[in-house]
């Protein structure tokens, strides 16, 4: 099975905000930052409809998210995932002497990943 | 019932503070004015609190008295020999002001969720200076609002209303009078409420900028295109920027997250001054937390420095790259750290989260987070702004007071109690030893 | 609290007309007295040593948003000087731009006592509390700016003059400011399009009215709210060639409000601040010289008027003032990092940080211009001694500062090495004047407690606040005309700073800890005007504002030792 490859963004979405206000322990929180915000063509790409499961690995990690159909990605190439220790998977450690992690712009593959599960937050905690 | 009038929203750094909320036996009920984040504070903060202080005993947190959580974190911070604190961006200045005492005592870093939101933006002003104001500036003059990476929509939904593209001011009415322009790599929910929205490609910001200042210093730009974008729109831009009355550019994490970090904000910080010589141009950042500029100020006033103060000499010393929490980390120097009402395991890479958790973590923290579920120590406060009051600064630097809304439960108490407790133990234990 | 008894020291307390006499000083809970009983009573032997009431500070930025900003403009400023956590002290950093608990711990290593932070919006009041509260040693207050305020120039516009003054005194007393503080007036609100007043009569776009309508209104407004410290000003055209003319044109357009005190002589209404700044001769950057002979002649006519002096001392500093469009000039000459900070609908902000260098023809113009000032200026209760601070240099260099007012020959020996061009072109060498130990008292301690209508400071007599200070100078051996550099060392650490009767400073070092005052002024005017003009401000504050008017409002509580002073206005 062949990936596409992608740059991945993490950001603030209004759902995380929400959701992390809402608990970090409510099922509000989690669907919220468990996705993976693309552009429909990429999906297409992928065979898969919007919805199913995809699987993101960068040199650094990887994590299985819900594919959701963005129309904010207006070019293929780019996935989005909301803050949160989903989307940190996926970065690298190291700062460039700024102190901070590249958080956006991160090289990766997305395959598709209908059949395996996204993690609970639990069991990603587990993995630390 | 009782009503609260002008609260102050303790989840954003907007500050609202117009908010009304209502309190019914002890239970806010309704919070008037909030957006959706702000609602959902203050009608589920007591949702998912921490029931007891706890201690990691054989890798189960088990429940003991919060006097042994205080002994048992004293203990750890006076054994350590660098130990970090972090976070604060969610607490009361006055907590801030114990936790920088506290660093002092037992020499060690402060470091502040400005490490990986702002930090790059703040190193900009040490390199270039910044024209900045307060946000009523913003509403009563603005007719040129530009967004550069910043989502303001979804990260500060009341942003626009209150402050800059829709609000209405002394001499701007609104929307009509104001001309908004989002520059970003997605068409996000701001770009789409936008008048114009000019997509650039991912990590091409710092060439865009200069691009952008060659273009307004009337200069041949040497390409067709720069970060996609065809020179003349680049030109075009350059001279609507020109040509403004008075112009804003708000930057959010999409500059100081990708590539560049510090070099994208002094090239916008230098844009800004530019500007200055044809118009009236300002620059500010859209901070996130709701007090992440508060530890900012309060560090600088008390130590010189904003934050990833290392403290571990005696004096305040300050290097971001070097002092700043993840680097500490990934270099493996620190050998302990103490987290006040942050959740770095979730936010940060995940091999700087491996390695914090093979030395001593405590936690203060009001409600569960990815970081008080792996925590040694586990320490239940209050919400600042619901349970305890305080002072916050507003992401352009305005200080604003932080109501008491309701008791707060009978076994927490504020950030700034608890690391008081801790202070008294730790000089208690360094007298003995 | 110990009785403290200073034996055998040389005091000098002009208030009480003391010139070096040789006086025991008794102080019992936190007061000068009469006498204490010596035997229960700490003892300093104070023999050939002098004594002097604290230092008062006039005008020094030392907190608040702009200076915090100035912190952060310039952390290689704070390397310069590092400060680690002692048992009695914590730590901090900092030079021109030093951290709160620095700051108070320097000021009263020096032996100050009193410092006043001169600019501040009204908006930002509590943010300037906050960092007062951290600021140790020294007693402190602050001067909101009001010379771009919206309500300011909207009641002048509309000749409200009941209304003006009803509204600073609600000001005041809600953001806890002391006294009225004008920067650029009108000019800063201009700026806010990117333009500059330029000249007293030039009106301010959308408002309609004048910096002088600003100034004369303003200065009317404080004299009939009964405010302890007269108007604050920092004129129109500061840091331009020729600008002397402005501050004269600016002080004379005050003069008529001015009522006489018991010595039939007018009260000081008017202080021109930092006048070094404000006193250029010349037409442009090539030909500036001194003005300071043309403002010397006003003041020693008029006697409405005080100033400070706000002194160059070749430095690396921070410039920094609510006049913002004088600091964006300041950025495009230098090109140096530069800060603005626009406040809606009160002020602005500038910052740009400035190396002064002697060899610098405009650089020596400055030095030479305040020293001029200094030494033309006859009645020294009229002459505060400062470096506006830290804009024409640290608060630390005041002993050097002091030094040169005291001697020539310390002048002489520094003149030597400053821009030939510049010495060839002031009178500076043909001032022979010195000022005594009396004199610098009077220009830092009891000039400026009067000026700022601080009673139990700035003397010895029996009932002021036991604020003292005792350096090491042995007047039978040192000759501050000669021997200069003795009372600069002296000068810079104390041998005892007493605050409020408690010894917190021994041989130049911290050695206790006190958290000093923050003073404020509450001018009580007459209920029913105080009633609608609060309803006039309620209606308006939405509009204006970004915070609604209750969060505005800076309640005691947050303060630590609050102190107001309540003056009954006259209207």
């Amino acid at each position: 099975m062949t990936g596409i490859k992608v740059k991945v963004l993490s950001g603030r979405t209004l759902r995380q905000g929400v959701g992390k206000e809402a608990g970090k322990n409510s099922e509000r929180y989690r669907t919220s930052v468990s996705i993976c915000e693309m552009n429909s063509e990429d999906i297409t790409s992928l065979s898969i409809k919007a919805g199913e499961n995809v699987k993101v690995t960068s040199a650094h990690g990887s994590v299985v998210l819900k594919s959701v159909s963005s129309n904010q990605l207006t070019k293929p190439g780019m996935i989005f995932i909301p803050y949160g220790l989903y989307a940190n998977q996926l970065f690298n450690e190291t700062t460039g002497g700024s102190g901070m992690p590249t958080f956006k712009g991160e090289p990766a593959v997305v395959e598709s990943a209908i059949e395996e599960p996204v993690k609970t937050l639990e069991e990603l905690i587990t993995e630390i | 019932m009782e009503i609260f009038q002008d609260v102050v929203c303790p989840v954003c750094g907007c500050l609202c503070d117009d908010i009304e909320v209502s309190v019914e036996n002890n239970k806010i009920v309704k919070a008037r004015n909030a957006c959706a984040m702000g609602t959902t504070k203050f009608l589920n903060y007591n949702n998912d609190r921490i029931p007891s202080p706890m201690i990691k005993n054989n890798g189960v947190q088990k429940p003991v008295s919060l006097e042994e959580c205080i002994e048992k974190t004293a203990e750890i911070l006076v054994k350590a020999k660098y130990p970090l604190i972090y976070g604060l961006s969610l607490s009361s200045v006055e907590s801030v002001k114990v936790a920088i005492e506290l660093t002092e005592e037992v020499g060690g870093v402060l470091d502040n969720q400005t490490s990986v939101c702002h930090g790059p933006g703040v190193q900009g002003i040490h390199d270039i200076g910044e024209s900045t104001g307060s946000l009523g500036e913003i509403r009563h003059r603005a007719d040129l609002i530009i967004a550069w990476g910043a989502n303001l929509q979804e990260a500060h939904p009341r942003h626009m209303e209150r402050y800059s593209y829709t609000s209405k001011g002394r001499y701007r009415n609104g929307k009509e009078d104001r001309n908004l322009i989002v520059i970003d790599v997605r068409e996000t929910l701001t770009a789409k409420a936008a008048d114009k929205f000019i997509q650039i490609e991912q990590g091409k910001d710092f060439e865009f900028i200069n691009a952008l200042r060659t273009a307004l210093r009337l200069e041949q730009i040497q390409k067709d295109k720069v970060a996609g974008v065809p020179v003349e729109e680049i030109e075009k831009l350059a001279e609507v920027l020109r040509s403004c009355e008075f112009g804003v550019i708000f930057f959010g994490q999409g500059v100081t997250q990708v590539n560049g970090k510090g070099r994208n904000i002094d090239g916008l910080f230098s844009l800004t001054r530019d500007l200055n010589s044809w118009t009236k141009f300002l620059i500010m950042p859209a901070r996130g937390h709701f007090n992440v500029a508060g530890v900012n100020q309060v560090a600088t006033w008390q130590t010189g420095f904003p934050y990833a103060i290392d403290l571990s000499r005696g004096y305040p010393w300050y290097n971001p790259g070097e002092t700043t929490i993840i680097d500490i980390i990934r270099r493996g120097e620190s050998d302990a750290t103490l987290v006040v009402g942050s959740d770095p395991i979730a936010h940060f890479p995940p091999a700087i989260s491996k390695r914090m958790i093979t030395t001593p973590l405590i936690s203060i923290d009001p409600a569960h987070s990815m970081t008080t579920m792996v925590s040694d120590v586990v320490i239940p406060s209050s919400f600042a702004g619901i349970e305890y009051e305080g002072l916050a600064y507003r992401m352009d630097g305005l200080c604003l007071p932080l109501k008491k809304l309701v008791k707060e439960p009978d076994n927490t108490m504020s950030d700034e109690k608890v690391l008081k407790m801790i202070l008294a133990k730790v000089r208690e234990l360094k007298k003995v030893n | 609290m110990h009785d403290i008894l200073i034996k055998n020291g040389t005091v000098f307390d002009p208030i009480n007309n003391i010139d070096g006499e040789i006086i025991d000083i008794a102080i019992s809970k936190g007061k000068i007295v009469d006498k204490v009983d010596e035997s229960n009573a700490e003892v300093i032997d104070a023999s050939n040593k002098i004594v002097l009431p604290g230092g008062v500070d006039i005008h020094s930025h030392i907190a608040g948003p702009k200076v915090n900003m100035g912190r952060l403009l310039r952390p290689e400023d704070h390397y310069r000087n590092l400060k680690p956590k002692t048992s009695v002290k914590r730590a901090g950093v900092g030079t021109s731009c030093p951290s709160t608990f620095t700051t108070g711990y320097e000021y009263s290593e020096m032996g100050y006592t009193t410092v006043f932070e001169p600019a501040n919006p009204p908006l930002k009041m509590l943010h300037v509390i906050d960092e007062f509260n951290d600021t140790p040693m020294i007693d402190k207050a602050c001067y909101p700016l009001f010379g771009s305020n919206w309500h300011v120039m909207e009641y002048l516009h509309d000749n409200k003059e009941d209304e003006l003054a009803a509204y600073i005194a609600w000001t005041l007393r809600s953001v806890k400011g002391y006294a009225c503080k004008l920067v650029n007036p009108g000019g800063v609100e201009q700026w806010k399009w990117g333009g500059d007043v330029e000249g007293l009569d030039v009106a301010v776009g959308n408002f309609g009215v004048t910096p002088r309508e600003i100034v004369k209104g303003m200065c009317k407004a404080v004299q009939r709210l009964n405010l302890p410290h007269s108007i604050h000003i920092h004129a129109n055209n500061l840091g331009m060639p020729g600008n002397y003319e402005t501050s004269i044109e600016t002080l004379d357009s005050m003069r008529e409000y001015a009522k006489e005190n018991t010595n039939g002589k007018p009260n000081p209404i008017a202080h021109l601040t930092h006048v070094q700044f404000n006193t250029y001769g010349g037409t442009n950057w090539m030909n500036i010289t001194s003005g300071a002979e043309h403002l010397a002649k006003y003041i020693n006519n008029n006697d409405h008027v005080s100033i400070d002096l706000g002194q160059v001392v070749f430095s690396d500093t921070t410039t920094m003032t609510a006049d913002g469009p004088f600091e964006h000039k300041l950025q495009t000459l230098t090109g140096n990092r530069w800060v603005n900070a626009d406040i809606e609908a009160e002020t602005g902000c500038g910052i740009v940080p400035i190396k002064y260098k002697k060899s610098n023809y405009i650089h020596a113009i400055m030095w030479v211009t305040g020293l001029e000032a200094a030494l033309m200026i006859d009645d020294p209760w009229k002459v505060c001694m400062t470096t506006d601070h830290p804009n024409g240099g640290y608060f630390t260099t005041y002993p050097r500062v002091v030094t040169w007012l005291m001697s020539q020959k310390a002048r002489e020996k520094y003149m030597e090495k400053v821009n030939k061009r510049a010495k060839s072109r002031t009178a500076l060498e043909s001032l022979d004047r010195e000022y005594s130990f009396s004199d610098v008292v009077i220009s830092t301690r009891a000039g400026t407690a009067r000026l700022l209508g601080l009673n139990d400071k700035g003397h010895l007599g029996v009932g002021a606040d036991a604020d003292v200070a005792v350096y090491n100078i042995d007047l039978n051996k040192i000759d501050p005309a000669i021997q200069y550099w003795k009372v600069r060392k002296a000068l810079r650490r104390a041998d005892y700073t007493i605050k409020d009767g408690e010894i917190v400073v021994k041989d130049g070092e911290v050695v206790k800890s006190v958290p000093g005052r923050s003073y404020w002024v509450d001018s009580k005017v007459s209920t029913d005007l105080a009633k609608s003009v609060e309803s006039e401000i309620k209606e308006k504050f939405k509009d204006y504002y970004t915070i609604q008017m209750s969060n505005y409002i800076v309640a005691e509580k947050n303060i630590i030792n609050s102190s107001p002073i309540t003056v009954q206005a006259e209207v």
